[in-house]
């Protein structure tokens, strides 16, 4: 059953959402970078509840008119409406009042969307049949979608998609250094309002699919998943689209195979998988990356610390220190340094006078710097400064009585 | 109006919208300044699967498991945020939106997988919550109030609302100095040996016990509306953090009761049969006079900063 759905064979209406699903995470995922790396993340939030009263305008006004009402295209014009003057709202109170943007979002958002519940229920006792469809915009309904449906959805995301490539790079100035593109002539204020009037497109277009409520998850979890990965900004956005565009594709598919799997929510959770699977694996940022990192630090630091206390001909009591310098072959099961044990003993404990002198020395300022306990004398000097600094250190000398 | 009518059917609904409003709004000072704002945001979306959880466990629609589910979401989810945020080195609002948004799409498949049909619990009821219903039916008049027997009838979530409204206010007062201090000079505060971070752990939970509270009573919007709106009105006013407390909590006041009266009479007034969802108006209202405020009030820009930060 899944790999029917997979392979888009359930059905002309499985296989729609499937498209559209799909590229909605894509065009998701890739505006979403932008907005993440501007660390303005949760202004889709604001954005996509300020949709609801929209959707709730048009509904009536199209009614009003004598039309059905439940116009796909109609509706999707009255929610971008009112999401951008929500988001012309929010930008005013940032900008004009002592607010910050995150009381800005949220007055936004609570406010936009307690009007459109009034409107809501509006509408219910406005006693027209075929009302009930609009709730759907707040959960994503795609059980009766149809082809002119799903065609506004790809044309859409397409479009987004487009206009992304075209303007990525001012909005990547943008989004890394403001001051800097400010400096360099860029209108900062409108290509950040591009970058918002992106995410309102997308939104839009997410209306359908996955619902006003969790469309922000498209657009966050994605770039967030990437940024795990990479340090290069372009692989960002490419990785982050990916990433959408799947967890749209497996999300649809996984919601067609089964009865009572909702589309949207399914969508976020495949999308949170992938998340959770990069916070955990990522090869860098990754979870487990940093927990070895962290173990091989610190077996380095026992075994120099061990190697200094054999040479000085301290007992070791430390059981990691032990069990270190026992696998190694350095010390018996007793604790008694071995041979080797003893010549690495006496290395360790030379190089760290020749560290010594070198942090000493006002001419070794730039190699001093590079000390940090653990570094390898040999991998920042060559072998003429070393014999220079063991010169100066001397060999071994007689006691005289 | 006959105070008959009034005391049945408004009455109540009026007094926990009220509570409502001031009990988020209390906390919703301190974050505002703190800017933690999007917290309540956060926490009123995770109420759901929490409830939706509490109600697979117990199998029934009480209170006390469902408060107790959602407070546990609430929980879960501020230690699911910071640790997503420290872990994987994100920003604060994308953790926030990964945490919240997954936890509130677990909720909705949950509750799509579980057979709810019997029982009243959707979404839509979580959003919006039914402050309409919550009437005093044993009611006959005002004298009722006096009457032990009708009394005795009234809402479960007056006294609730009311009680929650209390330990706010109570903590509030109790931290007033401490909150004081380390909201507007963290550095200071730990200096002089308050422990900012369980301070701020505090308060997060105490925002969180309210809006589960208010949430049972009044839905979702209202909890973010109130965290937010009074507060960021109130400071358009005032410097002062006590003028401040006290705009927000009139402010949260007016919205209650100009909402709820809008939304049972307005649609009378203009002709039309029904009235439209209390919720959403309140929201609305405070919307409303947070725009006035911005507009009009004596503080409302950054004094002595530049005009973009």
């Amino acid at each position: 059953m899944l790999w029917e759905a997979l392979t888009l064979q359930l059905g002309y209406n499985a296989t729609l959402v499937a498209i559209g699903a799909t590229l909605l995470g894509l065009s998701a995922g890739v505006t979403g970078t932008f907005l993440f790396l501007r660390k303005r993340a949760l202004v889709s939030d604001a954005i996509s509840h300020a949709t609801l009263p929209g959707v709730c305008i048009a509904f009536m006004v199209m009614v009003a008119l004598g039309g059905e009402g439940r116009n796909l295209i109609g509706l999707l014009i009255g929610s971008a409406l009112s999401a951008w003057v929500g988001l012309l709202c929010m930008n005013w109170l940032t900008r004009r009042t002592r607010l910050a943007e995150d009381a800005a979002i949220g007055a936004i958002l609570s406010v936009f969307f307690g009007f459109g519940v009034v409107l809501l229920t509006v509408i219910q006792t406005m006693g027209v049949g075929r009302q009930a469809g609009l709730e759907g915009f707040l959960l994503g309904s795609t059980a009766g979608m149809l082809w002119a449906d799903a065609m506004v959805i790809a044309f859409g995301g397409a479009a987004t998609l487009a206009l992304v490539m075209l303007i990525r790079r001012p909005m990547m100035l943008v989004a890394f250094d403001p001051e800097y593109a400010a400096a360099r002539g860029l209108p900062v204020a409108r290509i950040d309002l591009a970058m918002m009037g992106l995410v309102m497109a997308v939104t839009v277009v997410g209306l359908k699919i996955v619902g006003l409520i969790l469309i922000v998850a498209l657009l966050i979890i994605p770039p967030v998943t990437a940024r795990f990965w990479t340090e290069r900004s372009d692989r960002v956005v490419l990785i982050g689209g990916l990433a959408g565009g799947l967890a749209g594709y497996l999300g649809a598919a996984l919601s067609a195979s089964a009865p009572n799997l909702p589309t949207g929510p399914i969508i976020v959770l495949v999308s949170f998988a992938f998340f959770a699977v990069s916070l955990l694996l990522a090869p860098v940022r990754g979870v487990l990356a940093a927990v070895l990192r962290h173990a091989r630090f610190q077996r380095r630091v026992h075994m120099r610390q061990g190697l200094l206390a054999l040479a000085q001909g301290q007992t070791i009591y430390e059981p990691l220190t032990l069990r270190l310098l026992r696998r190694a072959g350095l010390v018996r099961a007793d604790g008694v340094p071995t041979d080797k044990g003893k010549a690495r003993a006496a290395k360790a404990l030379r190089d760290e006078k020749r560290w010594e002198l070198v942090r000493a020395d006002q001419a070794h300022e730039a190699t001093a710097a590079l000390y940090d306990g653990l570094r390898d004398i040999e991998t920042v000097l060559t072998r003429d400064q070393i014999e220079e600094i063991d010169r100066r250190i001397g060999g071994p000398q007689g006691v005289t009585a | 109006m006959s105070g008959e009518e009034f005391v049945s059917l408004s009455l109540t609904p009026l007094l926990i919208g009220i509570f409502a409003a001031v009990a988020c709004a209390l906390p919703g000072n301190f974050l505002v300044l703190r800017k933690q704002a999007l917290i309540g945001d956060a926490i009123s979306h995770v109420v759901l699967p929490g409830i939706v959880v509490a109600f697979l466990l117990t199998g029934m629609i009480a209170t006390w498991p469902m408060m107790l589910g959602a407070a546990g979401a609430a929980i879960l989810a501020v230690i699911l945020i910071e640790s997503v945020r420290r872990l994987g080195r994100i920003e604060p609002g994308a953790a926030m939106g990964v945490v919240f948004t997954t936890m509130f799409a677990g909720g909705v498949l949950l509750l799509e997988q579980t057979d709810t049909s019997t029982v009243h619990l959707d979404v839509e009821h979580a959003l919006y919550g039914n402050l309409e219903s919550l009437i005093w039916l044993d009611a006959t008049g005002w004298a009722s109030l006096l009457d032990p027997q009708a009394l005795a009838g009234l809402p479960a979530e007056l006294p609730r609302m009311a009680l929650t409204m209390c330990v706010v206010i109570l903590f509030t007062w109790a931290l007033w100095r401490p909150l004081k201090i380390s909201t507007f000079d963290e550095g200071y505060a730990r200096t002089i040996g308050i422990r900012t971070n369980l301070l701020g752990l505090m308060l997060v939970m105490m925002a969180a016990i309210a809006a589960v509270a208010a949430f049972d009573a009044v839905g979702s919007i209202i909890v973010i509306a109130m965290f937010i709106c009074p507060p960021a009105a109130a400071r358009m006013m005032t410097n002062r953090l006590e003028r401040q407390v006290a705009w927000s909590v009139a402010f949260a006041v007016a919205s209650a009761v100009s909402g709820y009266v809008l939304a049972g009479y307005g649609p009378l007034w203009l002709g039309a049969q029904d009235a439209v969802s209390a919720a959403g108006m309140i929201a609305t209202m405070s919307g409303i006079i947070l725009a006035l405020a911005a507009l009009f009030g004596p503080c409302r820009t950054r004094t002595g900063a530049p005009g973009q930060a």
